[in-house]
Order: C-alpha cells, then sequence, then structure tokens
C-alpha cells in the first residue's frame, strides 16, 4: 500500500506548508485524548518527529511504510509505541496519537478543496491506518517483551540459593512450582553447586502446598543430575500430607535422604562431614 | 567455524565421517545460538543431533544432515533433518524402546533423542533409507 | 586425529578434555589411558569435563568404559567438572553412567581419589593383624 508519488508529493505540501498549523493541531487532539496524562510539550515533540519522518520519507518520493525509505518513519513509530505502552497506555491511546492526524489532514484538505481533495484523501487515511496499525503492533510486542522480563524476575524473585554451610547449599522451595519454575530452580540449584564447590545441596519443600508426579519427577530428575556432577542431594520439610501423595502416586524416592526439617538435613551433612553437633544436655544441677 | 554464514538460511553438511558428526554437532549449536535457545536447550538440540548424526553414519551408511531455523511466529526453532538411504529400521517400536539396539551401542540414540527435543518425526521404510525430522523450540 | 594429552601428577593421571571429541579421538584415549595406567602404576584417573558442552551416549560410554578398564588395573577413575546443562541433559537422554565416580572440580576429585586410597591402605593395616593371628 504505497501512495503513488504525486500523492504523496501533494501530501507533503500539504504538510510542511503548514506545519506549525498541523503540529499544533495534532497536538492539540492527541492530548485531548490522553487527558492531559502527558505534558503538552512531551506531546509536542513526539508529533513534530512524526510529523518530520512523514515528510522526509515523503520528498524521496513515494510513501511507502514497509519500503527502507520509510526507516526513519517506522523507527519514530515504534519509538512512541515503545514509550507508550512503558508508561503504561492502553493500545487505544497510543494508535489514537497516530490516527489524529487523519483528522488534522482532513481539515487541511477540506480548505484546499480541489478536483483531487476526495481521491487524496481516501489514500492518506490508507497510509495513516497502515501507520496505525504499525504502531499497533509495536505496542503489542513491547507490552508483550514487559511481561516475560517480569515473568522472569518474578521467578528469579522467587527461587533464591543460599549456602548454609561450608559446602552446604539449600534451596528453600516456598509457592506452587509448575514445570517452568521447577526448571527454573534445577538450573539454578547446579549452576550454584558448581560456583561454590559445594558437594551437599538441601531441597527445602516446607512451603510447598502439594506436589503432584509433574513436581516430584523435575526433583528427582534434579538429585540425579546433582550425583553426576559430584554432589548429593537431601531433601527436607516433607509435610504429612506430600508424603501421603508421594506413596500414593507411587513414586519412587529411592536411596535419596529424605529429613523431616531443614534442621535435620543440615545436620545429616555436617555429620557425614564429621563435624559434631552437640545437642545441649539437659541440665543437671540442683 | 560458521562465521560469515547466513544462519538464517538451510544448512547443509553430510555425513560420511567421524568428523563430520563434530562438524553437525558444531553447525547445530551455531543455529541454536542464533535463535537463542537456552543454554539447556542448546545442550539438548546439541545431543540430539549428536546421536541422531551417527545413527546416520553407523547404521545408515552415511547420509546428510539439514539444519533450517524455523519460526511459527510465535517462537523461533532450530529445525534438523537427517536422511540417510541405508537398510531402513525394519521394526521400528522395537528401535524406539529404551535400551534396545543393534550395533552395540547403549540403545538411546533414538529413544533418548525423541525425550530431548519437542517434535520428532521418523519415517523409515526397508530397503528406501530413514529420515528423522527434529524440532526444538525456544521458549 | 587430535589426540587428548594426559598428563602425570603424583600418583594421580590428569586427562583434561579440552576439545569437541570425535569418536576416534574419544576411542584413541581410551586406549592411551590403559596404557599409561600399565606404565605409570598410578592409582587414580582423574577426567576432567569441564570444557565439555555435551557428553552424548558415546561419550557416556567411554567415560563407563575407562572407569571399568582402570578399575582392572587397580586405579579409581573420577569424572570432574561436569555441567550442569551437561548433566540435565544426560538425566533426559536417560544415561546414568552407572559405576562411575565424580566429584564437582578436580581439588574434590583428587579428595576422592586419596580418601579411597587411604581406606584401602586402612584396609590392609588392619588386615595384617587379623592375617598373622590366623596363621601365627
Amino acid at each position: 500500500m504505497a501512495l503513488s508519488t504525486e500523492e504523496s508529493g501533494r501530501l507533503v505540501a500539504l504538510l510542511s506548508g503548514q506545519d506549525e498549523r498541523v503540529t499544533t493541531r495534532w497536538t492539540e487532539i492527541v492530548t485531548s485524548s490522553l487527558r492531559g496524562r502527558l505534558s503538552q510539550a512531551e506531546l509536542r515533540r513526539q508529533v513534530q518527529d512524526l510529523h518530520r519522518a512523514i515528510v522526509a520519507s515523503g520528498e524521496q518520493g513515494t510513501i511507502d511504510l514497509s519500503a527502507d525509505s520509510a526507516a526513519e518513519l517506522r523507527a519514530a513509530l515504534s519509538e512512541l509505541s515503545r514509550g507508550r505502552a512503558r508508561q503504561g497506555f492502553s493500545a487505544t491511546e497510543t494508535t489514537i496519537s497516530v490516527f489524529a492526524l487523519k483528522d488534522v489532514v482532513a481539515e487541511l484538505v477540506q480548505e484546499a478543496g480541489g478536483a483531487d481533495a476526495l481521491k487524496d484523501y481516501v489514500a492518506f487515511s490508507k497510509l495513516v491506518d497502515e501507520m496505525g496499525l504499525f504502531t499497533f503492533e509495536s505496542f503489542v510486542r513491547t507490552r508483550e517483551s514487559l511481561i516475560a522480563d517480569q515473568a522472569e524476575q518474578l521467578l528469579e524473585l522467587s527461587t533464591p540459593v543460599v549456602k548454609l554451610w561450608e559446602g552446604v547449599v539449600a534451596v528453600p522451595l516456598v509457592g506452587t512450582l509448575d514445570s517452568a519454575r521447577a526448571q527454573v530452580v534445577m538450573e539454578r540449584l547446579l549452576q550454584t553447586l558448581v560456583d561454590t564447590g559445594s558437594p551437599y545441596a538441601i531441597i527445602d519443600i516446607t512451603g510447598v502446598p502439594a506436589v503432584d508426579t509433574q513436581v516430584a519427577q523435575h526433583i528427582l530428575k534434579t538429585v540425579v543430575a546433582a550425583r553426576l556432577m559430584g554432589a548429593d542431594c537431601i531433601i527436607s520439610g516433607i509435610r504429612p500430607q506430600i508424603a501421603q501423595t508421594i506413596v500414593a502416586l507411587g513414586i519412587e524416592f529411592g536411596d535419596i535422604a529424605t529429613k523431616a526439617s531443614l534442621a535435620d538435613a543440615l545436620r545429616h551433612v555436617l555429620r557425614l562431614n564429621g563435624v559434631e553437633t552437640a545437642r545441649r544436655q539437659p541440665r543437671r544441677d540442683i | 567455524m560458521t562465521t560469515g554464514v547466513d544462519l538464517g538460511q538451510p544448512q547443509a553438511q553430510s555425513v560420511r565421517s567421524d568428523e563430520d558428526v563434530v562438524r553437525v554437532r558444531q553447525l547445530v549449536r551455531a543455529v541454536a545460538v542464533s535463535v537463542k535457545l537456552s543454554l539447556v536447550d542448546q545442550t539438548k538440540v546439541v545431543t540430539a543431533a549428536s546421536e541422531l548424526a551417527r545413527n546416520t553414519l553407523v547404521y545408515g551408511g552415511g547420509g546428510s544432515v539439514e539444519v533450517t531455523v524455523v519460526d511459527n511466529g510465535r517462537r523461533k526453532g532450530v529445525q534438523i533433518v537427517f536422511a540417510d538411504s541405508g537398510p531402513g529400521i525394519a521394526d521400528l517400536d522395537l528401535a524406539m524402546t529404551d535400551g534396545y539396539t543393534s550395533g552395540g551401542g547403549l540403545g538411546l540414540g533414538l529413544s533418548g533423542s525423541r525425550r530431548l527435543v519437542d517434535e520428532f518425526q521418523i519415517e523409515t521404510s526397508a530397503g528406501t533409507g530413514t529420515r528423522i525430522t527434529v524440532t526444538k523450540w525456544s521458549r | 586425529m587430535e589426540r587428548v594429552p594426559i598428563l602425570k601428577i603424583g600418583d594421580i593421571l590428569l586427562v583434561s578434555i579440552q576439545l569437541d571429541m570425535s569418536d576416534q579421538t574419544a576411542v584413541a584415549l581410551q586406549e592411551d589411558l590403559a596404557q599409561r595406567i600399565v606404565d605409570t602404576g598410578c592409582h587414580g584417573v582423574i577426567i576432567d569435563i569441564t570444557a565439555l558442552d555435551i557428553v552424548d551416549s558415546f561419550v557416556g560410554r567411554m567415560l563407563s568404559t575407562i572407569a571399568s578398564i582402570s578399575k582392572v588395573l587397580d586405579a579409581e577413575t573420577v569424572v570432574v567438572g561436569m555441567r550442569p546443562a551437561v548433566a540435565i541433559t544426560l538425566v533426559e537422554l536417560g544415561l546414568s553412567l552407572n559405576g562411575i565416580r565424580t566429584a564437582l572440580n578436580v581439588e574434590r576429585g583428587m579428595e576422592l581419589i586419596a580418601a579411597a586410597h587411604a581406606d584401602e591402605l586402612d584396609y590392609q593395616l588392619d588386615d595384617e593383624p587379623d592375617a598373622e593371628t590366623a596363621t601365627p
């Protein structure tokens, strides 16, 4: 969908002939649609950028949004929508900034009149539609990547690996474990073993409300992978209901050490390492 | 290695010797990196490629491997086709079983690689050879 | 064909695999290592795979074979430095590397071999008085 050379020539003449008036009117329309959530000055700058990009690509002949000559225009549009998406504007509020150009052009064409006015307007409006769609697309892309980033941050937040003792690391798992999160935990734990040179890892599932077959599989795979790397895993904090589920599901933990609490697990590891953990004797004086 | 090569285009590699299996691994690694697979997924798909390329060499008597970047609109991925014109696989179900081997290996080549990739297709018939297509998608 | 170098450090043979091995190189390593164990009389072998970005069933089988061969030749084999991604892949592949001892790094591997060797010495020392009492 490209404008012909004459059409874009006329559009450029129209837009650049009265550029001050175009940008002012354009800014006005956009400002009213955003209800003052962006400053007039900023909107004006954005609108001027777009205006300049359209004129610049029109001066090179035909305006075709998918052509190389329109690279600057596309960049201006994506910058606009990226900014709006990050500031939390809706898709409508974003695309309206582009569609507002139609109103401006309509007014100008009406004033100029002429035989080709209607034909020109239809062609221009098609271009604006295309620009609007492009803006919408990049708005959605930005939002999607924002969501993906947040999901990743959430995963990182929820899976800390802590060092408990020289050579002992622990992962306290809290909340529901789905497959994706279990995988992240697994990789993080194994990487920490390498980074810290710790031969023992305690996986504490006190904070996990339920264990299904898939989650149990992930934990088992982690333990086997750790063994392949030369480290041992102990699972602690198995609650009574979870123990029942594990048995009911027929999941075999085999020779993997399981302990009731994190403290028991740590004591177990320390004993394996020959560290004496003295229990405090009850007082016998008096 | 593969510098200066357009990884967007399908890359072909013939498999005639041990060294070719190494080349297949390097090629698959380069393409997997270019579509931004995670490190674990890269490792999985390269391992699967290594197993299947070796099968092509040992059981298929040599053949060819083609590596392509695929895009389903939402995610990108690596697609690898292993083709040989060897004797084919007579009993596919048996060959896909863990631990079954006809050639003195560990019997994990086919069954194991299927677990390492997202999509696994195999076409084989006695006398005309085997064609295996695997795909790994980025997350 | 490239060959993997084998270093002797004290009573231990250290193999650090730095290249993407072809199957032939892997087989050659297996043979070279058996020869070196016999030549040097070492009691420990450490195979460092830190640099390997994949271990497939062929390399896995080579590691198992090396462990078995060295066992026959009275040497303990420890595979060290397996990357997390490699370990996860091996689990998925279904390769368990039975009979292979593993450690996180070379240092831990040396401790393992030293401990295994010390056990053996203790055992021999404990054994001797018994043998004497059995045959006075």
